[in-house]
């Protein structure tokens, strides 16, 4: 029987079998950021241990960090100690640090791929539940809790149960206005959030061979908000063409050896999964979430459910509630408030030149509060020569600094309670972007269009569009 | 971490489904260096309304509830990595969450902070609900090493799935550092043997 790509590269990693089938895997990379890995650091320090490979650790400041005046010291006193710890605890331990200021510096999930430290085949690893974003490059890229940064700080393993393994299959041609996240937002809501639960996903079809890798890595990322432990792509072409001739990829012969183990990566033509689900890309329509978690996900143009529509309905009851919405509704119309660009899931170059594209020669509605976070300094940098900063905030959008921002409001940047915020980001959770905050999760695409109308709209119906489209 | 055996107590019912980590614990109170105090802020945007009182309707603010079990509706702990979550919990007085489905990655970070993620059937967590609604004061009983929950008032029981390595840990108060540690060996000479 042949293997999956997910078995290939966990095999690969196993370093003993105990008993009860619980296995020893090996983590080639581990990413670290301020927030998860401070008890770690400690728990290191307490037993007397060193870190057990500086070089397969990066760091970075995300999740804590504000995006105005990065140059500053940090007002808060709070996060500026906890920032401030990392770096410390950086310099100890020996783990290259891109802190505030440092050019490499951003979402950790956005700077592992474009520094070329994320490669096909390995095992990757972070106190972040959206690791799984590193997938898009046919990695076994995972979330861990805190202890487990610890054990991979003084081991460089973990011991884990086996996920079973689980493929969705796109196949066919998606329609006009829908972009990778439409599709993920479609498959969360036939899965719904537990859909994964115990499963490594592989995403195979026509749909993902098609996209770019920023659009695979909108998916992988996402693969967390219907439970699964993660979600990966096998490598191809569009693949390497991205890898090469980045800051930490192989280069030279190196690089054409690599490649060469790469390819043969994918899953075998005969190998299993535990369960499948097939859908069609002309079913697929641009999506936004009306409810509290990002299972709870229409057409655009469609309609809350009816409450006998649902199985939750205690659930659905508190969600519209939460959201101030009604059952059987169309969100079409509905005014907003915020509109943010930004987060692990958006932010990349790609979603910023959309975004330009549509906004060139605009202004946002006068009743939305429109900002962009870039997911790296890197991004930053590059929209900055592309011009796409300048035609952005002609547009009335306030261009930030790189950092998770409103996707988490842990910094100061949350949307006020009751207010409406259309996101880019990957939760629609109650206080995810501040207490009381409202959230509909869209492509970049609605968001763009939704900031310029200030209201909830179909971008498909703007005969302007029709290039980007 | 504390080692856990066999535990008596009374039960916290939360009747809601989908419980995820920003709920649990809002990303605005990971701002710390350490993993104590959490259990003050946990379920804080259910438990205080936006000045900082009390919500009467919130169970953990009701004295009618009060012990070291939680029980919740199903798919309890979706969301972030965050194992501050489980540390809330914990840090709270829970040392057992009961539900009928959990997140993977707040079951593996529950069973790392040493409290102990009990997953039973539907309609065993119903009767739960129920015995618990009856009477605040009904007494619960988890017996790890025979992985049982049991009411012994109503004679409801229901037998519980946890892996045989991380019950071992449990049991004894291990935790998975020193284990790994103790193959640094092994782990070296795979990464002799691992090609680059
Ligand atoms: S952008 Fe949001 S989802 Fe991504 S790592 Fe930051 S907080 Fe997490």
């Amino acid at each position: 029987m042949g293997k999956t790509i997910f078995e290939k590269i966990w095999d690969a990693h196993v370093v003993a079998t105990e008993k009860g089938g619980i296995e020893v895997l090996y983590i080639d990379r581990h990413f670290i950021h301020e927030v998860t890995s401070p008890q770690a650091f400690s728990e290191l320090e307490k037993r007397g241990l060193p870190l057990f490979r500086p070089e397969q650790t990066v760091a970075t400041a995300d999740h804590n960090v504000p995006t105005w005046n990065q140059h500053l010291p940090i007002p808060d006193p709070l996060s500026r100690k906890q920032v401030n710890t990392l770096e410390e605890n950086c310099r100890k331990f020996g783990v290259t640090h891109y802190g505030l200021g440092h050019p490499h510096q951003g979402i950790v999930h956005v700077i592992g791929p474009e520094l070329g430290i994320t490669q096909p085949g390995m095992t990757i690893v972070c106190g972040d539940s959206h690791t799984s974003t590193h997938g898009a490059f046919g990695t076994v890229a995972f979330g861990i809790g805190t202890s487990q940064v610890a054990m991979v700080m003084a081991s460089q393993c973990l011991l884990l149960n086996r996920p079973k393994k689980m493929r969705i299959t796109v196949n066919g041609q998606t329609g006009p206005g829908v972009f990778p996240k439409d599709v993920i937002l479609y498959i969360i809501s036939k899965l719904g959030t537990g859909g994964g639960t115990g499963h490594f996903v592989e995403y195979a079809g026509d749909v993902f061979r098609n996209m770019s890798m920023e659009g695979r890595m909108t998916v992988c990322n996402m693969s967390i908000e219907m439970g699964a432990r993660g979600g990966l792509i096998a490598p191809d072409q569009t693949t390497f063409d991205y890898i090469k001739g980045r800051k930490f990829a192989p280069s030279g012969e190196a690089f054409d050896q690599a490649v060469a183990y790469w390819k043969t990566l994918p899953s075998d033509e005969d190998a299993v999964f535990d369960t499948e689900y097939h859908f069609d890309a002309a079913d697929i329509e641009p999506m936004i979430t009306y409810g509290t978690n990002p299972g709870m996900g229409i057409k655009i143009t469609g309609r809350i459910p009816q409450l006998d529509e649902v199985s939750s309905k205690e659930n659905f009851r508190k969600s519209l509630e939460y959201m101030g919405l009604q059952p059987g509704m169309s969100l079409l119309g509905k005014k907003i408030d915020h509109v943010f660009i930004g987060s692990c899931t958006n932010s990349r170059i790609e979603d910023l030149r959309l975004v330009a594209r549509i906004v060139k020669g605009r202004r946002k509605a006068a009743n939305v509060q429109a900002m962009i976070v870039p997911g790296s300094r890197q991004v930053a940098d590059q929209a900055r020569e592309e011009g796409i900063d300048q035609v952005l905030r002609e547009a009335g959008f306030q261009m930030r600094e790189a950092g998770c921002s409103a996707c988490l409001g842990m910094n100061e940047d949350k949307i006020p309670p009751g207010e409406y915020c259309v996101s880019t980001s990957n939760r629609n959770f109650e206080g995810r972007q501040g207490p009381g905050a409202r959230t509909f999760l869209v492509s970049p695409l609605l968001a763009a269009v939704i900031a310029l109308e200030g209201r909830i709209v179909d971008a498909r119906t703007y005969a302007e569009l029709a290039d980007v489209l | 971490m504390e080692k856990f055996t066999t535990l008596q107590s009374t039960a916290v019912p939360l009747l809601i489904e989908n419980v995820d980590t920003d709920q649990i614990i809002p990303a605005r109170f990971l701002k710390a260096t350490s993993r104590e105090g959490f259990g003050e802020n946990l379920f804080c945007d259910w438990r205080y309304d936006s000045n900082g009182q009390a919500r009467p309707d919130f169970v953990l603010n009701n004295p009618l509830y009060s012990g070291k079990i939680l029980i919740a509706g199903r798919n309890f702990g979706s969301g972030s990595s965050r194992e501050h979550a489980a540390w809330a919990i914990y840090d709270y007085g829970f040392r057992v969450v009961v539900s009928s489905f959990f997140a993977d990655i707040f079951k593996g970070n529950a069973l790392n902070t040493g409290l102990l993620p009990i997953e039973i059937s539907e309609s065993f967590l119903q009767q739960l609900l129920s015995a618990v609604h009856a009477n605040p004061k009904t007494l619960f009983r988890v017996d790890l090493e025979n992985q049982e929950l049991a009411v012994p008032d109503r004679g409801l029981s229901e037998t519980f799935e946890i892996h045989p390595y991380k019950k071992m840990c449990l049991l004894n108060g291990y935790d998975d550092i020193d284990y790994l540690i103790s193959l640094k060996d092994r782990i070296l000479a795979f990464e002799e043997q691992k090609p680059a």
